[in-house]
């Protein structure tokens, strides 16, 4: 379950204030966050996963409320809870695939199940560049390995960021099938943010932030 | 997994700027060792030398040349003395012992060297085989020369006048080797040693020259009142002889070549000061590259301190390497040097203990690798996530 409400941000003083509407979405569903751009999209997905801190308002996963953790415990609360694909996907170069889609476990102090890394990047079809370095895989292949990694360590939520922007109609839904799958499968919430008006009507839960977010200050 | 193994990774994944760093504190760290070892072999072989000689009485000249000539060996004599004028300095009450030197004969390159068995004796010099000689033209040889030149004890050869080259052979006169002594890493390892005796005779006195004509090179003492240093210069004023003190005289010398070692640690130290540099920003750059990527590991919860340390490893881990690429720079250099001081004057230097200096020469290293580390690291600890994903390509 994750829940927000009354979330408020600004970068700083002067700036506008942006707010949020309300969401809620329970464990195993799947949400849409649809916005154009500039319209505070990305601040939202950070808000969400605890990477800025709202001025108002709280974000709660699975219960708990992110506002109150600090530190290391929010470090590890959410590597241990949120699973993040990019809208262009980003690894440590200098590790291998199966290195980076394994790092979720060092980081959040699990043991690695390498079986279960292994047997993830199979279904997504990397398998076979799993010791290759993530800059000799294409950009598609780039996408499933970040997926992997986003989910190899079992999070309540899979939040992804404008994950078919760049992508032409058939791409984008073979990646959302992939996306709602995997995720369906290790059982995370799925929460996608984009404003790709394509994905509209794919989701029943969704909400717009269009003009919601702006108000002059 | 572990912070380790990324930053041994990371390291890999930039092997120029990698091998850059690991080069400039190799040699940064390399030259300071080889100063300190190569200084210390100095120090000690001088030191071994000198043991107790207090004075060194010979003819006029440069008194650093008598010390290097008469203690090590390694100069040429400035002249020789009168036996009768020598044993009245010998005789002096503030002497204790006087050990007469006479020399002037070479066999390859090792000096042939007339004395009584104090000689030995002052340097602790035991035989391995064979016993001291008792008559004329019987040697005792030291270990140096006796694996040099592959002597046993009854192998007779000639010798040549002269200190150095063998032009000059006197083939009426044959050497019986009759002892060779243990090694005593003292100037004694390279010497032939025989009765004064030998040399007149070797030089055309069969007997029949006064006492008071007969020469010698020069005279070992050991005072037995501190004042001796004082009154021994007067007592020889009206001769052509000088007394020298060793330990000035070495002192003196070790000063000169302190202006040579000190360029040579200045140098060391800026190349020490240039890998700092490179550390620096090899992490620097490290950092910058890998913002992004740092930016991803903490979204997968990896702490700030986390990242702070595994920057700080790549510090510790080129300073680490590079110390001890160092070392084995300086042994290797040792060994090079070593062979210079054997080939040219005869003395053997150990090249590879490591000193108790070197261990805190390691430490430093690993500290200004740390340093270097240290600093850009803390823009890791300071990282907005948010803005740094935000600005990403």
């Amino acid at each position: 379950m994750i829940e927000t409400s009354h979330l408020s941000f600004r970068y700083s003083a002067d700036s506008p204030e942006l707010t949020f509407p309300d969401l809620s979405c329970p464990n195993g569903e799947q949400m849409l966050l649809l916005g154009d751009s500039g319209c505070g999209k990305t601040t939202l997905l950070h808000l969400l996963c605890g990477i800025l801190r709202p001025n108002q308002g709280k974000v709660l996963i699975n219960g708990q409320d992110l506002g109150l953790l600090t530190g290391k415990s929010l470090d590890r609360f959410r590597g241990n809870h949120i699973g993040l694909v990019f809208q262009r996907s980003h690894f440590v170069q200098s590790l291998s695939v199966l290195e980076n889609v394994t790092l979720p476990y060092f980081l959040t102090g699990q043991t690695a199940d390498l079986d279960h890394a292994k047997s993830l990047l199979d279904t997504l079809g990397v398998g076979h560049k799993a010791k290759s370095r993530p800059q000799d895989l294409s950009v598609g292949e780039q996408q499933r390995a970040s997926i992997a990694r986003a989910l190899v360590h079992r999070p309540a939520v899979l939040l992804a960021d404008e994950p078919t922007s760049a992508l032409d109609d058939r791409s984008t839904q073979a990646v959302l099938n992939l996306l709602e799958e995997q995720a369906a499968q290790a059982g995370a919430t799925l929460i996608i943010v984009t404003h790709d008006q394509r994905l509209k009507d794919r989701y029943d839960r969704k909400v717009e932030l269009k003009s919601l977010a702006i108000l002059a200050s | 997994m572990n912070w380790l193994y990324i930053a041994w990774k990371n390291l890999g994944a930039k092997k120029l700027q990698t091998a850059l760093s690991l080069i400039l504190l190799a040699f940064g760290v390399g030259m300071v060792s080889l100063l300190m070892l190569s200084e210390k072999q100095l120090r000690d072989t001088f030191e071994r030398n000198i043991q107790d000689i207090d004075l060194v009485l010979g003819a006029k000249g440069s008194p650093l040349q008598l010390i290097l000539a008469n203690v090590y060996h390694v100069d040429a004599p400035t002249g020789n003395i009168r036996l009768a004028d020598a044993e009245k300095v010998i005789r002096h009450p503030y002497i204790a012992e006087g050990i007469p030197l006479a020399y002037g004969d070479n066999y390859r390159g090792f000096r042939i060297v007339g004395s009584t068995l104090a000689y030995p004796q002052h340097y602790d010099a035991t035989l391995q085989s064979g016993e001291w000689w008792e008559n004329p033209f019987e040697v005792v040889v030291g270990s140096k020369v006796a694996a040099t030149d592959g002597l046993q004890v009854g192998d007779t050869f000639f010798s040549a006048h002269g200190l150095q080259d063998e032009t000059d052979v006197h083939m009426d006169k044959t050497f019986v080797v009759v002892g060779i002594m243990e090694e005593s890493r003292s100037v004694m390892d390279q010497l032939i040693l025989c009765n004064i005796e030998t040399i007149w005779q070797v030089h055309g006195d069969d007997g029949d020259v006064l006492d008071a004509d007969r020469e010698i090179t020069a005279v070992l003492l050991k005072k037995r009142n501190p004042l001796a240093v004082l009154t021994i210069p007067n007592v020889i004023r009206e001769t052509n002889m000088q007394v020298a003190l060793p330990s000035i005289e070495i002192n003196r010398l070790t000063q000169n070549f302190g202006i040579g070692m000190n360029t040579l640690r200045m140098i060391a130290g800026l190349i020490m000061l240039l890998s700092f540099a490179s550390i620096f920003i090899s992490v620097y750059d490290s950092l910058l590259a890998r913002r992004y990527e740092l930016a991803l590991m903490r979204t997968m919860g990896a702490s700030p301190r986390g990242l702070y340390i595994s920057l700080l490893l790549e510090g510790g881990l080129l300073s680490l390497g590079g110390a001890i690429l160092g070392l084995l720079l300086s042994r290797g250099g040792m060994v090079l040097l070593a062979q210079l001081v054997a080939d040219k004057f005869r003395y053997d230097w150990e090249s590879l203990g490591l000193l108790t200096a070197e261990g805190a020469l390691v430490g430093l290293a690993i500290f200004v690798g740390l340093v270097a580390a240290a600093i850009p690291g803390i823009s890791a600890l300071r990282m907005d996530i948010s803005r740094t994903l935000s600005d990403s390509p």
